[in-house]
């Protein structure tokens, strides 16, 4: 034991550090749990360097599998930011004046999201985009004090799934809304089911097709303004589209993995979370202000914190304590990077992309369901012939065509294969070759 | 003495110049066909060169202060070493560079790890199945809420278990993950020795109750030593106990979860584990259950035939997802490296040292300031600056980081008036905690107006929140709107 441990225990008159164990009652009292003897750091780098070896990345095949999850390119400059120690092992800023520089690095996020966006108020992030739908329609019946809560027919399950649970705590029923035959929110369904009880509307442009659904712009003049519209948006895409902010939403949200954030199977991420000024104090998660010291000097505050848990309790707008911070100051370097001029470049060589394999497609046969619909950057693909087939053939040019859609999004014909295919600025020619030689097989 | 770096740095939106990064495929003439409706007129955050972006952020970072700048006492956030091999792990591209969505085949090592480190959170908390789903500490909370509601749901008891008790000492996170998952909450008065008042208990733990929240360690950092009484009352009513592992530094090795009673317990990776804090996340919030509970966990969990290791199994009664995929993938990474490392007897060292430090700090501040509750404490313990003559918490802070060591929590738990809530971690030697202890006691010397004008060490001095929070300005975009109609006033 080094000396400063018996520097303190002499202080402590105490032999022993297990004597500051004997409040523990001798009946539950463990000898041994039975971990594994502790290894040296070159061991574990061997032995996780194993594990890794076992992975087959996205770099050793042809992989246009997206489907909540992207594989964006992710510039360099990123993690050499995020692994500043100063950033990296810091927590929550509960004392600002020794903490600006994280609180500038969110408010700059919350500021660009809030461009991206066109909203005016924009929390420093959630844990993901299916987490902020469920504290969106949380909030959604918070506001209007009604309980059901309208979704589209077709969205991810996982993000409904998420959805489901906040839902049945909060006492609110989920109702969903029919797709046209153009893979769009169906207008005309959706007018009928809003009434007396609808708490708000959410609906999603790209949607889980990839279509950028034009009726969404219409989806607020429907609902009125005493019901809250909540847009979900794929933030990469917003160099091009038009932000939710036009077409009037209340609520937006969005999953950030795309800022540059890679995929870390699945986590960490970060869910995009905006609204507009009026319901700030309903949002949930904390949000960085811009204000002054003392001296009249620019700083930042973590505002509204009366709205928080370890203030209000069970009063609370959210239980949320940790985010993901550093995964919003991620997404921050990667917007500063990229700019306005490298938005628009990156949304137009990712829509013109998807299009170009979309018209290899159209060669080898009629195989796009919804044809006549834009798209962002992922399209359904519907090939007549069994999954395990077309699962051999993909195999065989070390190609992953995509996420399979399987019988919980309705489709159970065995002989057809329904396939969201992602095409990204990542994907290369050889990617594209490989989709085309395996359409030739399978077609 | 210290001295924080400081820079006049703009909003990164107002550094203006070219960009230098270039997209893949961008000089191919790629072009959009976005319906008119749909296409977007202005963007508005600006272009510059990536050096720029670099010398902006690491300015930044020069003006913050993290667990690797130094002592960083913040109670109940276990602000220990995070070892740099765990990020080095975390980074390799078989970990990196793999989606969620392939198939288990090609990521049988990313499986692999998830299996080991389930099974090591299972030694460790004595639970009997873990899901690694939840994303931070409080979604754990509401994830084994909302499996407590399952479970009565099931025994269709749910109509009338409405309640969760949880005492007043409590994390604020208890009751709000509570009134979340759907339950109503009663809370628990502690007596003065800082443990739950057992008779106020055994009147708030009825046939009403679904649930009874406690972390123990508590939040005054002492062991509650009648939880084995507590979690026998409450099962004898039919009630859940619910374990919120934040304080589990506090008491890991020494005993379980599951030897206290408890049904179900979250973890939080980034506090016990070593995993960065990350100026606020991500972190992780594991949740463990007993055998009765398995079948509610949220789907899916990994599982090895003894030859290949799956991920599509769907717990019986599951409560469904609490995640998108299958939780913060890269801090499991981080705490499996930790774990593996350290060993039965390097987790048992953590926990002894980290009390021991505590213990040592506690004897120390308490010469010149009240500690309440008893005497022997775990991984923290909670100062109360109240007395003649004594600083408001808020002073004390200030006068500490303006001294270059980070404050305690403060104002927390709520029980306790002018509440330090102090937690030295493992990761301290005794000059640090020498030095914090030195600083707290000059700051009883320092005069109100001197406290006034602290910190003049940083980059900026006291801020109005109560102002910031008056005025909300969370976006760039508020603030020039708000310029512009007070310009306009003036006109």
């Amino acid at each position: 034991m080094s000396n400063d441990l018996s520097e303190l225990l002499k202080e402590l008159q105490i032999q022993n550090p297990d004597e500051l164990f004997k409040d523990i009652p001798e009946s539950i009292r463990t000898s041994l749990l039975g971990l594994p003897r502790g290894m040296d750091e070159d061991e574990v780098r061997r032995l996780a360097g194993e594990y890794a070896g076992m992975n087959k990345t996205v770099n050793q095949q042809h992989s246009f599998l997206g489907f909540g999850l992207y594989n964006h390119y992710v510039p360099a400059a990123i993690s050499n930011i995020i692994n500043r120690n100063e950033f990296l092992t810091s927590y929550t800023p509960y004392q600002a004046e020794i903490s600006q520089g994280i609180m500038q690095a969110l408010f700059e996020y919350q500021s660009m999201i809030g461009e991206l966006l066109d909203m005016d108020a924009v929390n420093s992030s959630m844990y993901d985009v299916s987490t902020s739908l469920g504290e969106a329609a949380r909030m959604a019946k918070s506001i209007t004090g009604k309980d059901v809560f309208i979704v589209p027919k077709y969205m991810s399950r996982n993000k409904r799934a998420v959805l489901d649970n906040y839902a049945k705590g909060a006492d609110i029923k989920i109702k969903e809304v029919e797709f046209d035959e153009r893979g769009m929110i169906d207008l005309t369904s959706l007018e009928k089911m809003v009434d007396d009880n609808t708490s708000g509307v959410y609906a999603e442009y790209p949607n889980m097709f990839g279509i950028i659904d034009t009726n969404v712009p219409k989806i607020k003049g429907i609902i009125g303004d005493e019901r809250i519209f909540v847009a979900g948006v794929n933030p990469i895409s917003l160099g091009v589209l038009a932000p939710p902010g036009k077409f009037g939403a209340d609520i937006a949200i969005g999953e950030g993995q795309v800022l540059g954030l890679g995929l870390n199977f699945g986590g960490p991420v970060v869910g995009v979370f905006g609204t507009k000024e009026e319901f700030i104090r309903k949002m949930p998660g904390k949000i960085m202000g811009m204000t002054k010291d003392h001296n009249g000097k620019m700083a930042f505050s973590m505002i509204l914190q009366t709205r928080e848990q370890h203030i209000r309790r069970e009063r609370a707008v959210t239980n949320m304590t940790s985010n993901q911070a550093l995964m919003a100051v991620a997404a921050a370097v990667y917007l500063s990077l990229l700019g306005d001029s490298g938005l628009r470049k990156i949304g137009e060589v990712n829509m013109g992309r998807t299009r170009e394999l979309m018209d290899v497609v159209r060669e080898f046969g009629p195989f796009l369901p919804y044809e006549s619909s834009p798209v962002f950057n992922e399209f359904l693909i519907r090939l007549n012939e069994s999954k395990t087939y077309v699962n051999r053939i993909a195999k065989k040019y070390n190609l992953n065509p995509g996420y399979v859609l399987g019988k919980e999004y309705g489709f159970t014909d065995r002989n057809q294969v329904n396939i969201i295919t992602n095409v990204t600025e990542r994907n290369t020619n050889d990617d594209f070759n490989a989709y085309r030689e395996f359409l030739r097989e399978v077609a | 003495m210290y001295h924080q770096a400081t820079f006049d740095e703009p909003i990164v939106i107002d550094i203006k110049g070219r960009r230098t990064l270039k997209i893949p495929h961008e000089n191919e003439g790629y072009k959009t066909q976005v319906p008119e409706e749909m296409r977007r007129e202005t963007i508005g955050i600006g272009d510059r060169e990536e050096f720029s972006v670099i010398r902006h952020f690491v300015k930044l970072s020069e003006m913050n202060f993290g667990a690797d700048t130094g002592f960083y006492p913040l109670g109940s956030c276990t602000m220990k070493y995070n070892p740099k091999i765990n990020d080095e792990i975390a980074s390799l591209d078989g970990f990196r560079m793999i989606h969620p969505l392939q198939d288990s085949s090609e990521v049988q090592g990313a499986l692999k790890l998830m299996y080991e480190l389930s099974d090591l959170l299972k030694k460790i908390t004595g639970m009997d199945e873990i899901t690694l789903q939840p994303l931070a500490g409080a979604g754990g909370e509401f994830t084994g809420l909302s499996i407590v509601r399952a479970y009565f749901e099931c025994k269709k008891e749910l109509d009338t278990r409405r309640e969760v008790v949880v005492p007043d000492s409590a994390h604020g996170s208890n009751p709000a993950s509570s009134h979340m998952a759907g339950f109503d909450v009663v809370q628990v008065p502690s007596t003065s020795d800082g443990t739950v008042d057992i008779e106020k208990f055994k009147e708030a733990v009825t046939e009403r109750t679904a649930a009874f929240m406690i972390t123990n360690p508590n939040t005054l950092g002492i062991f509650e030593d009648k939880i084995v009484e507590m979690a026998n009352y409450a099962h004898s009513k039919g009630a859940l106990l619910y374990y919120d592992g934040a304080n589990l530094n506090g008491i890991m090795t020494k005993t379980t979860p599951a030897k206290m009673g408890f049904d179900i317990v979250h973890l939080n990776l980034h506090k016990t584990f070593s995993t960065p804090h990350g100026g606020g996340g991500p972190g992780a919030g594991p949740v463990g259950v007993v055998e009765k509970l398995k079948d509610f966990l949220p789907y899916p969990l990994v599982t090895f035939d003894g030859e290949k290791y799956s991920n599509d199994y769907i717990p019986p009664k599951t409560i469904g997802k609490v995640a998108s995929f299958y939780g913060n993938f890269g801090v499991l990474v981080r705490a499996w490296t930790y774990i593996k490392m350290m060993g039965e007897e390097g987790l048992r060292d953590a926990c002894e040292t980290a009390v021991l430090n505590s213990n040592y700090m506690r004897k120390k501040i308490q010469e010149f300031m009240p500690v309440p509750g008893k005497t022997i404490k775990k991984h923290e313990f909670v100062a109360s600056s109240v007395g003649s003559g004594m600083p408001k918490a808020g002073d004390i802070a200030k006068h500490l980081i303006d001294n270059g060591v980070h404050a305690p929590t403060i104002y927390f738990p709520l029980i306790v008036p002018e509440a330090l809530m102090i937690e030295p971690t493992e990761s301290a030697t005794k000059e640090e905690m020498d030095l914090f202890i030195e600083t707290v006691r000059q700051s009883l010397k320092v005069s109100h107006e001197m406290f006034e004008k602290e910190p003049v060490n940083l980059k900026v001095t006291r801020i109005d929140d109560v102002d910031a929070s008056k005025n909300p300005k969370p976006t760039l975009r508020m603030v020039r709107k708000e310029q512009k109609e007070a310009l306009q006033q003036i006109i």
